[in-house]
């Protein structure tokens, strides 16, 4: 079965809706195949299982081809279908914990706020910069441990907000989060990652201890 | 500004996003505070290698198994065209 369509790759997403919103399947199999990793990529990391991570995107793209019509180009398309897809897999979340009817937020429910944030412990330079270590082959393995060590409410915000490039509204939009609260949980997210990458990553011979100072 | 009001305006810093004023006293910290230098470089280091990741690879079988469901649900959902 062929499923690389005859698309220019530099047709732009709009111009790819449009022709699809008018009937043309060819257009919106172009989009599938220009977001499907992308989307698979954020339902596996959401969900960390193949089955679902599946299910979810192909729930992803039948749901965007039912309400293609729909779609207005308020938002990017790619940031539609990757609202489309978190949405489906907080779903599966939800469904797994038993939370049909209550919101993320209520069910992991905190007294987020700045005063209890941990503070860096491990500081050290890096000894490669982020240009040389994306040409190691072990450093997305790194990256998907580290990420999978976080809570789940803390990995979602960083899912969304820096890997997707979502806003912070749409990100908090999306996890039916307050904005206030995502930026919370984002700035432990990284914090979290920060640490457990410098561990890794870090230069011990520049490392750097923290002494206490007035300033 | 301290080491631990830093962190309540870390974010908007390394966006970008700060107001002018907290900005500059953010900056006048760093300039005496080697260890926030490092975390602050650390953190935007660590936001670009998670924007650059590799996306995860999509299952052949399952690749052709999705785009024969669109197919099917398009036939479904446009039949003049069928």
């Amino acid at each position: 079965m062929n499923i690389i369509n005859q698309i220019d790759p530099e047709v732009s997403d709009p111009a790819l809706v449009a022709r699809a919103q008018a009937g043309e399947l060819d257009a919106f199999e172009a989009l599938a195949n220009r977001y499907e990793q992308r989307v698979y990529a954020l339902a596996l990391r959401m969900l960390r299982h193949q089955q679902d991570a599946e299910d979810v995107t192909q729930q992803t793209f039948l749901s965007a081809l039912e309400h293609l019509g729909g779609f207005r180009g308020d938002a990017s398309f790619a940031t539609w279908l990757l609202r489309i897809a978190s949405h489906a897999a907080l779903k599966v979340i939800r469904k797994q914990k038993g939370l049909d009817t209550i919101s993320l937020e209520e069910a992991t429910e905190e007294a987020d706020g700045y005063d209890t944030i941990p503070h860096p412990e491990y500081i050290a330079d890096w000894r490669h910069s982020p240009e040389q270590l994306v040409q190691q082959h072990e450093i997305q393995r790194l990256l998907d441990e580290a990420l999978a060590k976080l809570d789940e409410k803390h990995r979602l915000v960083f899912l969304l907000r820096d890997v997707e490039g979502l806003s912070v509204r749409e990100t908090a939009e999306t996890l039916g989060l307050s904005e206030a609260n995502t930026k919370v949980r984002l700035l432990r997210a990284r914090l979290q990652l920060r640490e457990q990458l410098t561990r890794t990553l870090g230069d011990p011979e520049r490392r750097v201890v923290r002494v206490p100072h007035n300033h | 500004m301290k080491c631990a009001e830093l962190l309540a305006v870390l974010n908007e810093y390394v966006e970008g996003t700060v107001d002018p004023a907290i900005c500059e006293e953010f900056e006048k910290h760093m300039a005496g505070c080697n260890p926030c230098q490092v975390v602050v470089d650390n953190i935007r280091k660590t936001i670009t290698l998670y924007k650059g990741g590799q996306p995860c690879e999509l299952p052949v079988e399952f690749r052709q198994r999705l785009h024969s469901a669109l197919r099917q649900k398009w036939k479904q959902t446009h039949p003049q065209k069928a």
